[in-house]
């Protein structure tokens, strides 16, 4: 018998999670040469991940509403039309010949309706019906002197404050008393349905489950499309580094700012609380899914944001401990760095495990990422919406081209864009991956 | 004390600067000299910001404190006193589909405190309240905002109908936000590109003539 999880290293049990990668549980392909190409695409991004050398660099194109446009239909067409979502997948599947392919991220905008949430814009909802992606509505969502009430019990402060701010139809739990106790839960539910504002709440869940159900099976009969087509997934689970969840989520931007300054014990103090509860939640997530990769859009530790030394304080060190705990787990840490980082940020995170993440570039110069982070992780990157939006696809190409013989050499590269894309020519995204093709296989 | 309080502000040393302020207050000295001094810190402030000390929270957190100061002055003003001489107009908005307004917020600041008259139309600006906008404040200098990829169609849009509506020649117009860059000016055909705040403020003195 072999050694059990808790005996293994961080490489033993990521080679665990890469096996059931590579051979899903459960997941039966049309046919050998399917599996075939599956198990190609999959080595070839596993590879990477190490620092090994495959066969050629890997392709990832996150597309987002492409998908839709691509299909002619608009972003507002599928978030409120689930039927025509599959078509638009197949679509992109069959055009789009990368190296890995989720599900679709269109999400239900009736449900959401229903709901009333609160955190998003879209066409079609406080958006214009022509809007091509939607938007985030920053806020404080947490006040300043509630990081007290979030540390004592986030899941209180999750109950009875922050769900209820950001999604309308749950409102009457911000006056109920704390559920801590742990005795009296079936009287409390009781209590509660017998409340005529709670009776409302239950009946919405219960209407907006029924449409959610609709569109969870259009999105787990896209997922199967792309396995159908050899496609491996690659989120298993998603994170944000710890200052993210503060002042994308909770403080907002300018929230977290006056914290930074007014209070910066108490933000420290609530980073390293969120760091163990991300651990828990993004492990948690990828143990239920086929990919051990977990995605971590970041954002406001960039050069345009914080100087190095706020960084140094504020961004990095409970980051790095919610990576090294998910890294422990064997899960792959896939960071996707919006805006650009300079030297002295690219060297801070370069001192990870040798090849345990991968940091996705959006306009970080590619041949400084290269030479700080060659010896340390698999970096993408880092074609730019601008210029999938403005240029050629000659230019994309040798754009391509560039970033292949830059970062290619050695390994430890995928050919990546630098941010979800809506509407470009598809003749240039086709570009990027003609490109990978003709100048990435390692001779 | 006027020396002490510039550096307060452009240190960011917020319980020391409203005391003193209030000190200053109830010293009745004149509250003009305290605006003076406003836009001594803030030129220290901007001038850290270009020069790689300052970040954006450094600019955030010293608009808060100009909020403060302002919040205890400005009942003391005298009515005639509160008007600045305003260098120019500037219009400023977030473009059709995007809701971000960080980096917009921290421009009209910027610009504010270095003598312009902005107006901020806010986020979500359709096409035609920019070309409104631009008719009825006769404003010289645009700046368009956006943080998305939808905004680069947009941006483009704003700009045609400027030049539809015959304006686009007597304007300049400049644009910025997290996905924008130079490729991006040049697709909306827009004048220029600017990557933060204060690029905002030398692209305006450019215009303007300012030295």
């Amino acid at each position: 018998m072999g050694k059990q999880w808790p005996e293994m290293t961080w490489q033993e049990r990521r080679e665990e999670r890469f096996k059931k990668w590579l051979a899903p549980p459960g997941v039966k392909f049309p046919g050998v040469a399917i599996e075939k190409k599956y198990k190609e695409r999959a080595t070839r991004m596993i590879k990477a991940f190490k620092m090994e050398i495959p066969d050629r660099v890997p392709i990832h194109l996150a597309a987002n509403s492409f998908v839709a446009y691509n299909a002619g239909y608009t972003l507002k067409d599928l978030l409120y039309d689930y039927s025509k979502i599959k078509p638009s997948w197949i679509k992109f599947l069959e055009e789009f010949d990368q190296d890995s392919a989720d599900a679709p991220g269109f999400f239900a905008a009736r449900v959401y309706e229903i709901l009333d949430y609160k955190v998003n814009k879209w066409p079609g909802h406080g958006l214009p019906d022509s809007a091509t992606l939607h938007n985030f509505i920053e806020k404080e969502y947490m006040n300043a002197d509630e990081y007290d009430v979030f540390v004592k019990d986030p899941f209180d402060f999750g109950l009875r404050y922050f769900t209820p701010r950001t999604w309308g139809a749950f409102e009457p739990l911000a006056d109920i008393p704390s559920f801590s106790s742990y005795q009296g839960l079936p009287e409390r539910l009781m209590m509660m349905c017998q409340d005529p504002r709670f009776q409302k709440l239950f009946k919405a869940i219960w209407k907006a489950s029924q449409e959610n159900v609709k569109h969870q099976t259009v999105m787990g009969e896209c997922a199967k499309e792309s396995l159908d087509r050899g496609f491996p997934p690659l989120m298993g689970g998603i994170m944000l580094a710890p200052f993210d969840t503060v002042a994308d989520m909770l403080r907002g931007t300018h929230g977290s700012v006056m914290d930074m300054y007014r209070q910066p014990d108490k933000l420290l103090d609530t980073l390293e609380i969120i760091a163990e509860r991300s651990q828990e939640s993004a492990v948690g997530m990828a143990n239920m899914s086929r990919s051990p990769v977990v995605f971590v859009p970041m954002h406001k530790g960039a050069d345009a944001f914080m100087s190095v030394k706020q960084f140094e304080k504020f961004y990095w060190p409970t980051f790095r401990k919610l990576l090294m705990g998910v890294i422990n787990e064997g899960c792959v840490p896939m960071m996707v760095i919006d805006g650009s980082y300079n030297e002295a940020r690219l060297k801070i995170i370069s001192e990870l495990p040798r090849s345990s993440v991968v940091w996705t570039m959006e306009k970080t110069d590619m041949a400084l990422a290269k030479k700080i982070l060659g010896n340390s992780a698999c970096i993408a990157g880092n074609v730019t919406a601008a210029q999938l939006y403005t240029q050629t696809p000659e230019a994309i190409k040798k754009y391509v081209r560039y970033l292949i013989d830059t970062c290619a050499p050695g390994g430890g590269y995928i050919l990546a864009l630098g941010s979800g894309i809506d509407k470009c020519n598809p003749a240039n995204l086709q570009a990027v991956v003609e490109a990978g093709k003709e100048y990435g296989v390692y001779k | 004390m006027s020396g002490d309080f510039v550096n307060l502000m452009a240190d960011l040393k917020e319980e020391e600067l409203l005391a003193l302020t209030k000190k200053r207050l109830e010293a009745k000295e004149d509250p003009q000299k305290i605006l003076d001094d406003n836009t001594k810190a803030m030129a220290i402030v901007g001038k850290r910001f270009a020069g790689g000390e300052y970040f954006l929270p450094e600019l955030v957190f010293s608009g808060e404190l100009l909020k403060q100061v302002m919040a205890l002055v400005t009942p003391h003003l005298k009515q005639s006193s509160a008007k600045a001489k305003k260098i120019g107009k500037v219009v400023i908005g977030t473009v059709a589909g995007d809701i971000h307004d960080i980096g917009l917020n921290i421009v009209e600041f910027m610009l504010d405190v270095n003598g312009y008259d902005v107006t901020s139309l806010g986020v979500d600006v359709p096409v035609e309240k920019f070309v409104q906008a631009m008719k009825d404040t006769k404003s010289p200098v645009l700046g368009l905002s956006g943080f998305l990829t939808p905004a680069f169609d947009a941006m483009k849009e704003t700009v045609e109908a400027l030049e539809k509506a015959g304006l686009r020649k007597d304007i300049k117009i400049m644009i910025g936000g997290g996905q924008m860059d130079d490729e991006v000016r040049k697709y909306a055909k827009a004048d220029a590109f600017g990557k933060d705040a204060m690029a905002a403020v030398s692209l305006a003195n450019k215009w303007f003539g300012v030295k």
